[in-house]
């Protein structure tokens, strides 16, 4: 076991693995990181924990995500390199290995201009490969960038996420290519809407072999209304959404149109479980955690195993 | 080349007002090619304060002179041009941050009977090509350690907003950077460029961790030639 943590060893068991995100408050309330935590818990796997999401600033992913361990659900905590040079990056890896967290996601970051406080000055010393790349030296060496040996234990499942749908389309398996020769674990999609392009996306990585070097999680998000949609095929970079989708989203009617995206999402979950190379799906249900449940009951995911 | 902006003209007027003499000072090399601190935009500049300050009754005198270069003794030892600066009680100097700084410390080892304020009249904005008429674009960030040989010419430090070097992140989009859609994906012409050498295989293994000592993270940079030292 590289990490010993849940999500791993369901993975190696082939279970069909589900994870759920939680963005953390933008402040102290702990009861808020503990309302969602309820509403997850049970309903799936692992739970990303934020690190600053859309440059806004957050409670720290670590803290969240020792509450969420508290609470009695297993953390996949994310890290950008927006923030930490790599000492900061080691330092706070060896905080999170100490308070139990086992998960974790290598991430770029989204630039700071899109935040709250778009005067900062961002770091990026390092990217998310160089990223996957120190953890698992980390892990497997025992050793820091240096050279210089850990003092202690550091296991670590490593993640990264990967956008499918970003350009140049053709390069994109070719960089999660370059993720897995880093040492990646596993891997979670942007949010999938284009299935034609997921599955021409998923063929070519099946033709590579990546599938078996990693463990990829399909990315999927409910549409909670017709604006929402139009709002993130418009503004959320490498997010496209099928006309279709939003037709369908629209004929619902109104007052129906959550119920007919709850739908949306389970019947793609089903499609997405019968793809070869698919070993799970991550849920990023944005303040929605309260219908988590019930998505993944209508998804027939439920009960949910234990690793 | 240093390409630079010029200050809004409110904050110029402030930083002299305070002064009766005025010396703007051009630099006629950088900052002239792209047309923010040369000769005609001294003169320019001259002429809007003695408007400004003579609208508000303020008598002032304000001249113009230029030097081929600020960041270099050579150009400023002339003593006829070492006196007018001496009769000055400011110099507005229109060079880019390293001529204002050399400006001042010139001034202060030549002119040793009075200190001579020198004060900044352009912000200072990058390394850069004049790609068409009157567009500017940023091209290096002197990192110290040059990657184009493996980028096929593009720099990932300065043209990727975020100095990946194994990009593209997650937000290119139609060969546009997240960040803007005026912006260039470095990576996407990266790739693009890679695709007509038949190089494509150059960007394949992961590229390491960057040493940033010789960059500006190690500190300020001094360069050192043995050689051409007296």
């Amino acid at each position: 076991m590289k990490s010993g943590s849940n999500l791993e060893r369901l993975l190696e068991k082939g279970e069909f693995v589900i994870t759920g995100e939680l963005g953390p408050p933008k402040g102290t309330d702990v009861e808020v990181v503990k309302e969602k935590a309820a509403m997850l818990k049970g309903n799936v796997d692992a739970v990303n924990i934020t690190d600053n999401q859309t440059a806004i600033v957050r409670m720290s992913s670590i803290a969240t995500s020792k509450i969420l361990i508290d609470e009695g659900l297993e953390p996949t905590m994310q890290m950008v390199a927006r923030d930490r040079n790599r000492l900061a990056m080691m330092s706070d890896l060896f905080g999170a290995n100490a308070l139990g967290i086992r998960n974790m996601l290598c991430l770029s970051g989204d630039h700071q201009s899109f935040g709250n406080h778009p005067e900062a000055k961002n770091v990026f010393d390092i990217d998310s490969i160089q990223m996957i790349y120190m953890v698992k030296t980390m892990r497997d060496e025992h050793k820091v960038i240096c050279g210089d040996e850990i003092e202690g234990d550091f296991k670590m499942f490593i993640g990264a996420a990967c956008n499918p749908f970003a350009d140049p389309f053709q390069y994109r398996p070719h960089r999660l290519a370059k993720k897995v020769e880093a040492g990646l674990d596993f891997i979670q999609t942007q949010c999938i809407y284009d299935m034609k392009r997921f599955k021409e996306f998923m063929k070519q990585v099946v033709d590579m072999g990546l599938h078996e070097r990693c463990k990829i999680l399909a990315g999927v998000t409910p549409l909670k209304s017709v604006g929402m949609a139009r709002y993130m095929a418009a503004n959320v970079s490498g997010i496209i959404i099928p006309e279709d989708t939003i037709e369908r989203l629209k004929g619902a009617g109104k007052g129906n149109v959550a119920a007919e995206g709850i739908k949306i999402v389970c019947e793609q979950i089903q499609e997405l479980r019968a793809l070869e190379g698919i070993a799970g799906v991550h849920l990023m249900a944005i303040e929605w955690e309260h219908r988590v449940h019930e998505i993944v009951e209508m998804a027939g995911l439920l009960p949910r195993p234990k690793g | 080349m240093i390409t630079a902006d010029r200050k809004p003209f409110e904050e110029i007027k402030a930083s002299v007002k305070d002064y009766d003499k005025i010396m703007v000072l051009a630099c006629e090399t950088c900052v002239a090619v792209c047309q923010a601190g040369g000769e005609k935009e001294a003169e320019i500049l001259a002429s809007e304060l003695k408007l400004a300050f003579g609208n508000e009754g303020k008598k002032v005198e304000v001249n113009d002179e230029h030097v081929i270069r600020q960041c270099d003794d050579e150009f400023m030892a002339d003593p006829a041009f070492l006196e007018k600066v001496k009769e000055a009680d400011i110099v507005l100097s229109i060079a880019c941050g390293v001529g204002v700084q050399h400006a001042c410390n010139f001034f202060s080892r030549t002119i040793t009977d009075k200190p001579i304020r020198v004060v900044p009249g352009l912000n200072t904005t990058f390394m850069g090509a004049n790609i068409d008429v009157g567009l500017w674009e940023e091209r290096c960030l002197g990192c110290g350690d040059c990657v184009l040989e493996r980028t096929g010419g593009i720099c990932p430090i300065t043209r990727c907003a975020k100095s990946l070097l194994n990009g593209p992140c997650g937000g290119s989009s139609n060969g546009k950077c997240e960040i803007n859609k005026d912006t260039d994906c470095a990576w996407h012409l990266i790739i693009e460029r890679l695709e007509v050498l038949g190089e494509l295989d150059r960007i394949k293994p992961v590229e390491m961790y960057k040493d940033w000592r010789p960059s500006h993270s190690g500190g300020p940079r001094k360069r050192v030639r043995e050689d051409l030292r007296l």
